[in-house]
């Protein structure tokens, strides 16, 4: 019953994912399959993937979309180290204060700072953006359906639209996007970047890195998780065995 | 705690003979008389405790951390996830234990359909449970209200307004619910308050619900009474272990999802913080609410308006009143269901058959809980819930004119084919080893 409650359960999340993504232009073409590098119980990001996603959103997504809840000092889990990441970090202009005079400082920015936004607000956002705020990618592999895969689908899914599709004008035309039609214009291009480490700067390549980055800013303890859990599930099997052997020592003189 | 040792203690001697903690913890914990045939379905009681106190603990210590300020809200979740110690392991652990405390309780109840635990005497103890569901659901609720995400506010939005269909005091009711005139941070300070009073109201109901248990104890797989002493066995050692070997079952599924699924069951927009100026495509709740949220979604329009010819109470508050009564309805199935045989197991295939397809109808309803109210789905959606609500009316026929069958003379005969002799509450299991 245990099983049938959760194919049930199961099913009615698989029922919401089609509907979601249901909407009024028409339904979004179903992802692509990706492996990750952190699929799987011995998932684990690669961190030449995750350097060169950072490299990727710092040269092209942070133009206009922040990275709210990632600090400097979380370059770590890049395998940075501490002079690495002051460097990184004093690229930042802060603006802190007020001082002892009373006023606001710019300083150069900390392990402890936050990435900065892009714009002071929202409304300067939008006003930059033709009235669409770009949204904050801190946790953006996670807050969509498909997750991170749909992540690397809407950034190589640009494709002129097919001949009968009405595109509003200012909007760019996406096959993964639900509703095909979306603000953002197409942010990578072949050799967009120039990769530090050499590798060859595709579309494709830099799609997979910024995914893999952005998987990384939503599920920094992914791997402490799972390594946690590996452990954890191994002592579980471990103690239910000791457990169900007490039990047919002590039910035995019962049947 | 039977070793003479121990109770001949001058602390122990002294607390004893002012409150007898110690003979009671020994009556209803350890010798407590437990019918001997339980099998693993009666796991799932002990089990929701179990997690009950998962949940607790890990709430209180969630709340050490998080902020029930709307601005902020959404904020302190990331920063459990990201900057408290085991921050991610305790919020995925209480995120998750919600959906496996429904999943646990949902077996657990039919169990007790299907074994008749709800019949005489022990019909105030199901009453009692059916409380606790609702306690759990309101608690449920107002807890994933608190992170503050998309779906937390707008699941907030829709299930509040419920009570505006009230006649008369509905607006009222909503406006006092919120702290305002719509979901924000009054709302968001109330519900937190809520979500960590509830849990302490279950537990108290979760007492009582095991003061009744222990009137008459537990009911069996063949759901006739024990007839004496050697139809039970002491809880412990082997309802102890029994117990505890199921828990090693369950942690091991649950760490699954806990660490290798932890997003699995949620929305993905509750990762997006709460915006009261976009409205999600679809607003649904969480897994465990589909099947009342198909009931409430499967009234008609004017149903009952066009059929009686008049409209008595409109649409919504009839879709409230059809959700809220597939509830209550289970507190009156002690008196809906006549039969005086408790266990499916002999009672005719007529009463199987409605089981299952009610379990079905349970499923349907979840399924279509999820969909969008369109097309095929909302024709399914009113049949099963028709079916659910018809479920009582035919059991409440049938089970009038059920032929009673010759039931079994005691739990230990089938156990132990006739000749057994009687091992229970003098037999020292660990003495043998």
């Amino acid at each position: 019953m245990m099983k049938k409650l959760l194919i049930g359960a199961v099913a009615a999340v698989i029922g919401l994912s089609s509907s979601g993504s249901a909407m009024a232009a028409g339904a979004a073409d179903p992802l692509p399959h990706i492996s990750w590098s952190f699929d799987g119980v011995l998932g684990k990001y690669d961190r030449a993937e995750l350097q060169r996603g950072l490299q990727v959103y710092k040269e092209v997504c942070a133009a206009c979309h922040s990275l709210r809840y990632v600090a400097y000092r979380n370059l770590v889990d890049l395998q940075y180290n501490e002079d690495e990441i002051k460097a990184l970090a004093s690229e930042a202009i802060v603006i802190d204060g007020p001082d002892d005079e009373g006023e606001m400082f710019e300083r150069e920015g900390l392990p402890s700072d936050y990435f900065p936004s892009p714009f002071d607000n929202d409304k300067a956002a939008a006003a930059s953006n033709g009235g669409a705020v770009p949204p904050d990618l801190s946790l953006m592999a996670k807050a969509r359906l498909g997750g991170p895969t749909y992540i690397y689908a809407l950034m190589t899914g640009y494709t002129d639209p097919p001949a009968d599709f009405e595109l509003m004008s200012g909007l760019n035309y996406n096959k993964y996007f639900p509703g095909h039609q979306l603000a953002m214009a197409a942010p990578l291009f072949d050799d967009g970047v120039e990769y530090a480490d050499g590798t060859p700067a595709t579309v494709d390549q830099q799609a997979r890195d910024i995914t893999v980055f952005l998987m990384w800013a939503a599920e920094p303890k992914l791997e402490e998780r799972k390594q946690t859990g590996l452990k954890v599930i191994g002592f579980l099997i471990i103690m239910t065995a000791l457990l169900y052997v007490v039990k047919r020592k002590i039910w035995a003189d019962l049947h | 705690m039977s070793d003479s040792g121990f109770m001949n203690n001058t602390v122990v001697k002294w607390i004893e003979h002012r409150m007898p903690i110690f003979a009671w913890t020994q009556k209803e914990l350890v010798d407590y008389p437990a019918p001997r045939n339980l099998n693993y379905w009666w796991n799932f009681g002990s089990l929701a405790g179990i997690v009950l106190v998962i949940m607790i603990a890990t709430g209180v210590l969630l709340a050490m951390q998080y902020t029930p300020y709307a601005p902020v809200a959404f904020d302190s979740v990331e920063r459990i996830m990201r900057d408290v110690n085991f921050g991610w392991m305790l919020r995925y652990v209480h995120m998750n234990g919600a959906s496996f405390f429904f999943i646990v309780v949902y077996i657990h109840m039919f169990r007790g359909l299907y074994y008749g635990s709800y019949k005489e005497p022990r019909e105030l103890l199901w009453i009692l449970g059916v409380v606790i569901l609702l306690l759990m659901m309101a608690t449920a609720f107002m807890g994933y209200v608190l992170p503050w995400g998309q779906m937390s506010f707008w699941g907030a939005k829709v299930i509040t307004n419920l009570f505006s269909a009230i006649p008369l005091v509905g607006d009222v009711i909503v406006t006092w619910l919120w702290g305002g005139f719509t979901v924000d941070n009054p709302t968001l300070n109330r519900f937190f308050a809520l979500h960590y009073l509830l849990p302490f109201v279950l537990f108290a109901v979760v007492f009582l619900h095991l003061w009744a248990l222990h009137r008459f104890g537990s009911n069996n797989p063949l759901g006739i009474d024990a007839k004496g002493p050697q139809d039970k066995i002491p809880f412990h050692p082997y309802y102890t272990v029994k117990d505890l070997f199921g828990l090693g079952v369950f942690l091991i599924l649950f760490s699954m999802v806990v660490f290798f699924w932890p997003n699995g069951l949620g929305e993905p927009d509750n990762y997006i913080e709460a915006n009261p100026l976009s409205t999600p495509a679809h607003i649904v709740p969480e897994w465990y609410f589909l099947p009342f949220y198909a009931i409430l979604r499967a009234v008609p329009d004017n149903f009952i308006g066009s059929w009686m010819g008049f409209v008595l109470v409109d649409a919504k508050l009839a879709g409230v009143i059809a959700m809220f009564g597939s509830i209550i309805v289970l507190m009156f199935l002690p008196w809906i269901d006549k039969s005086k045989v408790r266990s499916m197991r002999f009672r005719s295939w007529r009463f199987k058959l409605l089981f299952w397809v009610f379990f079905i109808d349970c499923l349907v309803l979840g399924y279509i809980g999820g969909k969008p109210p369109e097309g095929i789905f909302i024709v399914v959606g009113r049949i099963a819930t028709a079916w659910y609500f018809f479920h009582f009316v035919l059991l409440y026929f049938m089970s009038r004119g059920e032929r009673l069958r010759t039931l079994p003379t005691s739990i230990s005969e089938p156990v132990l084919k006739g000749g057994g002799t009687p091992a229970g509450a003098h037999a020292k299991p660990m003495e043998k080893a």
